[in-house]
């Protein structure tokens, strides 16, 4: 009698903390993260597919195609394509295809490359319905980038002249500059 | 300024009155069946830390009317080789006691849609005719996972039903009376006038409260309780079979029996429509009195309503032979001996 009322008594008890503990966590914040609307910074050290390197001196690919990380690649899932052009001392590369349907993120081709060409993109979302998606030329990527990067700044500055004659405060117009790369739909930015 | 009710007596006859108290009631057990749906989920996910339904309507509001058209546009399957009849009937006999009942419940003084004198024991009348809905549903569905929890249900049902009722017996003999609107007004005043306070009356009132809200949690096979539906082993138990609709009716039915519960806990300990504070704005008779009433019987109401799921989400599922134990050798004894001693009281003190 007197154990099976303890039993009831440390039983009862115990319930009560239950309760008590998950009440506390109703009221603290919550830890999910709502994925489509919002999604998590990568690391640093994120080994998603591959991409060219861009040479901050050129503007252009770092990749001189010298097919190292082509024949490192186990899956056979890289194809790079270089030529010599007018004047310069070393090849550059032309086309440079990683079909991801194949490719296992092992990371031969990077651990391959000697020139730090290629690296890890922070990437990852990366669900399609269309089996194309999934083979990218880096190379047309990268150019791509490039192109779009000089024609966003040749806009910028034409509004900043047109802006200039209007002569709106000096403020907004920094605040507008800085505001620019967040108006990118996520998963854009690398 | 006129009571409510009195003014709406006057203005029109009984039959239309009744009439508004059946939509009234409909109504109310129907917003309340799809919205603690919704306080469900959104109670469920802040105690696991998420924010929960959020894209359908505001946080989610619109929620229960999304899940309504999906159900209501699915197919009604009936398996093939079925008792037709009382698998369709099972939903239907599983929500209507709770409407049912609903009626004698005193919203306040005089927001009852009837005042009858033996209100308690028509709703306990009616309570049992719930456990043989899950029960034909199971049986009639014609599938092992069904039935198993058909029987499950059943001797679960058996075996709580016992201490519910003694701690009902009990609650008649402490009030004296059967009629829920008597019961309230016999706890009017401050709190400590409610019966879940009355030590004078019954020694062990708060604990006669925890056994009724335990066998409440049993009978309505909420969690942890939830042996009829468990899921990781008996996929969903009595309602496997069913499609549609009539899954969401039954689904429905739980969260009204949920409801009638909770409001029967209010009426019989926690006093009811009266104020916390006693009366501290004039009668009950005015209309903003009947509002009043309401406002304190729905708070507390909803806190109950608010703990059963704060209970789901807090403790797992017992083990059947735990839950048989757990009536069988604790709340039978207990509530016999809460009997025993509050009948004593009552001769010594009263």
């Amino acid at each position: 009698m007197k154990n099976s009322l303890k039993e009831i008594a440390t039983g009862f008890n115990s319930l009560v903390t239950g309760m008590r503990i998950t009440l506390g966590q109703f009221f603290k914040p919550s830890v999910t993260v709502q994925y489509p609307h919002e999604s998590l910074k990568m690391p640093e050290k994120f080994r998603g597919h591959i991409v060219l390197v861009r040479d901050p001196e050129t503007g252009k690919a770092k990749c001189f195609a010298c097919k190292l990380c082509e024949r490192a690649c186990p899956s056979d899932c890289i194809t790079v394509e270089g030529a010599k052009l007018e004047g310069a001392k070393k090849k550059s590369v032309t086309q440079y295809v990683l079909d991801f349907t194949k490719c296992s993120l092992c990371g031969s081709c990077v651990e391959a490359c000697r020139d730090g060409a290629i690296r890890y993109s922070h990437e990852y979302n990366l669900a399609s319905t269309n089996k194309e998606d999934y083979i990218m030329d880096l190379f047309q990527r990268l150019e791509n980038e490039r192109l779009e990067a000089e024609r966003l700044q040749g806009s910028l500055k034409s509004e900043d002249q047109s802006l200039k004659s209007e002569g709106p405060p000096q403020e907004t117009r920094a605040a507008e500059q800085r505001s620019t790369p967040n108006t990118q739909p996520p998963g854009t930015a690398q | 300024m006129a009571s409510l009710s009195n003014a709406i007596s006057a203005l029109w006859p009984e039959p239309l009155r009744l009439v508004l108290f059946v939509v009234g009631i409909m109504s109310f057990v129907g917003a309340n069946a799809a919205y603690l749906v919704w306080v469900e989920r959104k109670g469920a996910a802040r105690f696991q830390r998420r924010p929960g339904p959020t894209e359908v309507g505001w946080a989610g509001l619109l929620q229960p009317i999304a899940d309504a058209a999906k159900l209501m546009s699915k197919q009604l399957i009936v398996p093939a080789g079925v008792d037709r009849t009382l698998f369709r009937v099972a939903p239907l006999l599983m929500m209507s006691p709770a409407l049912m009942s609903l009626a004698v419940i005193p919203f306040g003084e005089h927001l009852a849609a009837r005042n009858i004198n033996v209100g308690l024991l028509m709703i306990f009348a009616f309570g049992s005719v719930n456990v043989m809905a899950i029960m034909l549903g199971g049986w009639s569905s014609r599938n092992k996972y069904a039935i198993i929890s058909a029987a499950r249900v059943v001797s679960q049902n058996v075996a709580y039903e016992i201490p519910m009722l003694l701690v009902v017996i009990t609650m008649i003999m402490v009030t004296g009376t059967m009629n829920l609107n008597e019961i309230v007004q016999n706890q009017a005043g401050p709190f400590w006038k409610w019966y879940l306070f009355r030590l004078d009356l019954n020694l062990l009132a708060p604990i006669t409260f925890l056994i009724f809200y335990t066998c409440m949690l049993a009978e309505t096979n909420r969690a942890p309780f939830d042996m009829a539906e468990a899921e990781s082993e008996l996929v969903a138990g009595a309602y496997t079979e069913y499609s549609g609709m009539g899954f969401g009716v039954f689904f429905m039915a739980e969260y009204s029996n949920i409801l009638l519960g909770c409001a029967l806990a209010t009426a019989l300990f926690l006093g009811g429509w009266q104020s916390p504070f006693g009366h501290l704005l004039g009668n009950w008779q005015s209309t903003i009195g009947v509002l009043l009433g309401l406002f304190w019987f729905l708070v507390k109401m909803y806190f109950l309503i608010f703990s059963v799921v704060w209970i789901r989400w807090t403790f797992p599922r017992t083990q059947f032979y735990g839950l048989l134990n757990l009536s069988w050798k604790i709340l039978i004894p207990v509530s016999l001996f809460t009997l025993i001693l509050s009948s004593a009281m009552l001769k010594l003190f009263r």
